[in-house]
C-alpha cells in the first residue's frame, strides 16, 4: 500500500481543480489502441505463437516474450467482472459513479466505466453482459462500457 | 543457503509523537525515528554503516542523520518498503557486505509537510492510459476493486468484512497510542459514511504522520554487544510483486503477490502455521487482513471473513491479529509497513501495549500499492 496521495479520511481534500477528465497520452506502443478508438474499434494484441490475446499493449507477448504480435479488432463484448462505486468524484465526474473492470470476452481484462444505466449496485451485476461504446475524452475517443443491447447478436 | 537465525533486529522504534505532527517534515520524521531507534538499540550512530528507505532518498536521509553509508538501499515499492529493507539488509550483512544497517520511515502523510511528490509515472503511464481516465480518486477508490467479486464466489458478507474494523479497535482501545479508540460495532461501521461502495469510512484506514526506524545487524554480534533490550531474530522472510496496476490482477480474490512472498518466508523460518503465536497484516483497508488470512495459508479459500467475525483474532482469540490496532485504528501515515514490523518486535520483546501472553513467533506480512508487491517477515526471540 501507499497512500501517499491524500486518502478518503483527509477531510478537506476534496478536488475543486479544473472541472475536466483526465485525458490519456498515449505512447508509440500504445497508439494503435487510441487509434481504434477514434476508429470506433476496440483493438487487442494477439500473440501469434501463443494464440492469445493480451492488455495493456505492450510490443511483444508477457507470456513468451515473442514479438510476433498481431493487432486485431476485437468484439466489444464482455462481462462485468468486479467494482466499486466512488463517491468522491475525480476532475469532471459525477459522483457517484462505478469503477469497473471488464472481463472482455477475447480474455484480457481492463478498467473501465460503466454507461446508459444508473450505477447502483443493485442495477451492477456482477458478470452481466456489457458491450463497448466509446466517449469523448479531450481529442481522444475512450472505450466504455454498456449493458449489452438485447437479442444483439450481430 | 539461509539468513535463517542469522540476522537480528537489536533497535526498534517509531517517531515521539504519532497522528498529526505539523512541526516536523518528513525527512524530520524519518531522523525522529532514527535516533529513537539508535537510543533503543543502545549503539554509537557510527556503528551504522548501511541505510536504507523509501519514500525519501536514503541519499538525503543518510545525509540528514549525518551517515556515510557502505551499503545504500532506496527500494520503493510502497507501504512494505520496509519490510524488504530488512531482507535486503539480511542478505547484505550476512554477505559481509556492511555489518549495522539503520532502515527509516517517515511520512507527513496528515500535514504534507516536505513530502516528495510521488512520481507514479503520468498520464502517458499504462496506469495514466488505462486506468486514471475512468475517474479513481486515491486508493480508496482502487484497492478495493476486488472486493465484490471476492463476495461473489466466495460468500464474504458486508457483516464480516465490517467485523475486521470491529476486531481491531478492540486492539485499538487497548493502546494509549492508537489514533482511535472507542468501540464500535458492525452497525456503527455499516453505517459510516460509504466511501467507495462496498467500502465505508470505517473500512478504511487513517491518514496520519509518523514514522519509525529499525536497526539490523547479524545475530552474532547481536551475542556480542551489550543491548538495553533483547534481540529479535530473523527466521524467515520473503518477497515479490505483482502488478502497479490493480485492473491487472491475475485473479482479484487473492494476491499473488501475498502468495509467494509468505511461502517463501514460511519454508526458509521452516515453521508451520501453527506455530506462529502473532500475526501482523498490513490493513490499508478492511479486505486486507481477510486476503492475508487465506493467501499466507492461515485459513482456507473464502473462510477468512468469518474467522474474524467468529472472534479468533480479537484479543483472547487463538490467532492474535493487528494488535496495535492496524492501519484502520492506530496510525497509517501512507506508507504503514514500518509499523507492523514496529508491533510484531514489540511482541516478541513482550513490550507492546496489548501484549499477548507468551509470544515466540511473529509475522509481520506487509503490501505494496494496492496488491502490487508485497513483503513477509517472521521474527522470533529465541536463538536459533
Ligand atoms: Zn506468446
Amino acid at each position: 500500500m501507499d497512500l501517499t496521495a491524500p486518502s478518503e479520511r483527509d477531510e478537506g481534500a476534496e478536488v475543486t481543480t479544473t472541472p475536466s477528465k483526465a485525458v490519456p497520452r498515449p505512447t508509440p506502443e500504445t497508439q494503435p489502441f487510441w487509434d481504434g478508438c477514434a476508429a470506433g474499434e476496440l483493438r487487442l494484441q494477439r500473440c501469434s505463437s501463443c494464440d492469445a490475446h493480451y492488455f495493456p499493449p505492450r510490443p511483444f507477448c508477457p507470456t513468451c516474450l515473442s514479438d510476433q504480435v498481431t493487432w486485431e479488432t476485437a468484439s466489444g463484448r464482455g462481462t462485468l467482472h468486479t467494482y466499486v462505486i466512488n463517491h468522491r468524484a475525480a476532475p469532471g465526474f459525477e459522483a457517484p459513479y462505478a469503477i469497473a473492470v471488464v472481463q472482455l470476452d477475447e480474455g484480457p481484462r481492463m478498467m473501465s466505466n460503466i454507461v446508459g444505466i444508473e450505477n447502483t449496485p443493485e442495477n451492477l451485476e456482477l458478470d452481466m453482459a456489457l458491450e463497448v461504446t466509446f466517449e469523448p475524452r479531450g481529442d481522444m475517443m475512450l472505450p466504455v462500457f454498456q449493458p449489452a443491447s438485447t437479442g444483439g447478436g450481430q | 543457503m539461509s539468513i535463517r537465525g542469522r540476522i537480528a533486529i537489536i533497535g526498534a522504534a517509531e517517531t515521539t509523537e504519532l497522528g498529526r505532527i505539523p512541526h516536523l517534515s518528513a525527512i524530520g520524521l524519518h531522523a525522529d525515528a532514527a535516533r529513537n531507534a539508535i537510543a533503543d538499540a543502545g549503539i554509537a550512530k557510527s556503528d551504522i554503516d548501511g541505510i536504507a528507505c523509501a519514500g525519501q532518498s536514503p541519499v538525503a536521509v543518510a545525509q540528514y542523520l549525518g551517515i556515510t553509508p557502505s551499503y545504500v538501499d532506496g527500494t520503493s515499492v510502497g507501504g512494505c518498503s520496509f519490510m524488504l529493507h530488512v531482507r535486503h539488509a539480511a542478505a547484505a550483512i550476512d554477505a559481509g557486505m556492511c555489518e549495522m544497517v539503520l532502515v527509516t520511515h517517515g511520512e507527513s502523510g496528515k500535514s504534507r509537510v516536505g513530502m516528495a511528490g510521488f512520481g507514479g509515472g503520468g498520464d502517458g503511464s499504462l496506469q495514466g492510459q488505462f486506468e486514471v481516465p475512468y475517474g479513481p480518486t486515491g486508493p480508496p477508490t482502487m484497492f478495493p476493486i476486488g472486493v465484490l467479486r471476492y463476495m461473489k464466489e466466495l460468500g464474504l458478507t458486508h457483516e464480516q468484512l465490517a467485523s475486521v474494523a470491529v476486531v481491531q479497535r478492540e486492539w485499538a482501545a487497548q493502546n494509549p497510542r492508537a489514533m482511535m479508540r472507542d468501540l464500535v460495532t458492525v452497525d456503527d461501521v455499516l453505517s459510516s459514511r460509504m466511501v467507495a461502495y462496498p467500502m465505508h469510512l470505517l473500512e478504511c484506514c487513517l491518514v496520519t504522520d509518523g514514522g519509525g526506524a529499525v536497526i539490523v545487524t547479524s545475530a552474532e554480534r547481536a551475542r556480542a554487544m551489550d543491548l538495553p533490550n533483547p534481540p529479535v531474530y530473523l527466521m524467515g522472510t520473503g518477497e515479490s510483486s505483482e502488478t502497479p496496476m490493480v485492473s491487472q490482477m491475475e485473479d482479484f480474490t487473492t494476491s499473488k503477490a501475498f502468495r509467494v512472498a509468505g511461502a517463501k518466508a514460511f519454508a526458509e523460518a521452516g515453521i508451520s502455521h501453527a506455530d506462529v503465536d502473532h500475526l501482523m497484516i498490513y490493513d490499508a483497508f478492511a479486505h486486507l487482513p481477510i486476503y492475508g488470512l487465506e493467501d499466507l495459508g492461515f485459513v482456507g479459500r473464502g473462510e477468512a471473513g468469518a474467522f474474524i467475525a467468529e472472534g479468533n483474532t480479537k484479543p483472547g482469540g487463538s490467532l492474535p491479529l493487528n494488535t496495535n490496532g492496524g492501519g484502520l485504528s492506530y496510525t497509517h501515515t501512507g506508507m504503514y509497513g514500518m509499523f507492523a514490523i514496529q508491533e510484531s518486535v514489540r511482541q516478541v520483546r513482550g513490550t507492546a501495549a496489548a501484549q499477548v501472553p507468551n509470544v515466540k513467533i511473529s509475522i509481520a506480512h506487509g503490501v505494496g500499492g494496492m496488491f502490487a508487491a508485497s513483503g513477509t517477515l517472521v521474527l522470533t526471540n529465541q536463538e536459533l
